[in-house]
């Protein structure tokens, strides 16, 4: 029993963050501006992010979980200096 | 306690957090006390001031609050995104003055009026203390500037001024 | 290092942290949604958040019920991963925030507030009009 439950419910969590990411590649790919394109790969970033999480669950193991810091933060780097590129039209000053 | 240990918290949240990554074993722990310590002492030689915080119970209380508020906003968004073009929804600036002006004040207000789905801070003028946010769901400016300043900012400036 | 079949976790654990994986998910799947139906940035921006306060807080939760259950001893280094997004996404959405304000208002844009005499973009030089 607890073990249909939790594959019912990792295939619909895994199922919607796909779909998840999916939008945002769809707002990536649209733009129509710069800021939408960088939002849309910080979102991006978030759910490949909670993706390993679930990943960890399914298979038991605490390996995704360092994976999935490691998206985080290079999400929050990537998104950061983008958005200081779109400012100043350059990265390091 | 001042000279050997600077920042008191922060060297207590670093060796949990190197333990949490680490494992909890003794020899990591002896490890993570130093690593926490010279991080501190690291931190103290460029002369960051250390947040003077006095009363703890409020804290408490506050994250109570903002938690209350994240799940309340949270459900406000998603019922609002899901519904469709039922009513018209306008969505808007406001820009609004505030008091507070200790630095880790105004990151903690920050950090809360982004979480909150919602509201979104967007600029703060130092010289003039002006605030802009966007506001999603803007029904009424008065009542939105109101909550930010009693709710959030009441608590904050007792907390950190 | 914890490994852990799906057979070791008791029932009021799966059922329990299904939920929360459930309802973070869920709530990160309205905030994308969001993000494509929503029609300016500025409502946009608010999209997101909804998978990063509690759409991330609920598959967190969940993650740590099943593993605290499943290995019968406390498990709550997810807990790093929560923490590291609440206090990065204000950073970036800040700064999303200032440079759309800046585009907006260097191209004149309609529906955007204007420059106080002593904002700090005012003395910005290198603006990124030419990008799109």
């Amino acid at each position: 029993m607890n073990v249909l439950i939790l594959s019912v419910t990792l295939w619909i969590v895994q199922a919607a963050l796909t779909l998840a990411m999916c939008l945002c590649v769809y707002r990536m790919v649209r733009g129509p501006r710069a800021q939408d394109r960088i939002l849309a790969l910080d979102a991006l970033y978030v759910c490949a992010m909670l993706v390993l999480l679930s990943f960890g669950v399914r298979t038991g193991s605490t390996i995704y979980f360092e994976a999935a810091l490691i998206i985080g933060m290079l999400g929050f780097v990537a998104t950061v200096s983008l958005a200081k590129f779109l400012m100043r039209g350059e990265v390091i000053e | 306690m001042t000279r050997f240990l600077p920042y008191p918290i922060l060297t207590a949240c670093l060796a949990l957090m190197w333990l949490l990554l680490a494992g909890f074993t003794s020899g990591q722990l002896v490890l993570a006390v130093l690593v926490a310590i010279g991080a501190a002492r690291a931190l103290k030689a460029l002369g960051e001031a250390s947040p003077p915080v006095k009363r703890w119970l409020l804290i408490v209380e506050f994250i109570g609050i903002v938690l209350y508020d994240i799940v309340r906003s949270n459900l406000a968004v998603a019922s609002i995104l899901l519904s469709g073009e039922g009513r018209p929804r306008k969505s808007g600036f406001i820009t609004m003055p505030i008091k507070l002006r200790n630095p880790t004040g105004l990151a903690t207000l920050a950090v809360v009026l982004t979480s909150t789905p919602g509201t979104a801070w967007l600029d703060y003028n130092s010289t003039r203390g002006e605030l802009l946010i966007h506001v999603f769901d803007l029904v009424d400016e008065e009542v939105w500037i109101d909550q930010i300043v009693n709710r959030y900012e009441k608590p904050l400036l007792e907390i950190f001024e | 290092m914890i490994n852990f079949s799906h057979a070791d976790v008791p029932l009021w654990a799966a059922i329990v942290g299904s939920a929360f994986l459930l309802v973070g998910a869920g709530l990160t799947l309205i905030g994308t949604f969001g993000l494509v139906r929503l029609p300016t940035f500025y409502e946009r921006i608010h999209a997101p958040t909804l998978g990063t306060s509690w759409g991330a807080a609920g598959m967190i939760m969940g993650s740590m019920i099943i593993f605290t259950a499943a290995s019968a001893r406390p498990v709550f280094h997810e807990i790093l991963i929560g923490i590291f997004v609440t206090v990065t996404t204000p950073v970036t959405l800040m700064m999303l925030g200032r440079s759309a304000l800046y585009r907006d208002r260097s191209e004149l844009n309609p529906g955007v507030p204007p420059k106080g005499a002593d904002d700090l973009s005012t003395t910005d030089e290198n603006s990124a009009e030419t990008l799109s």
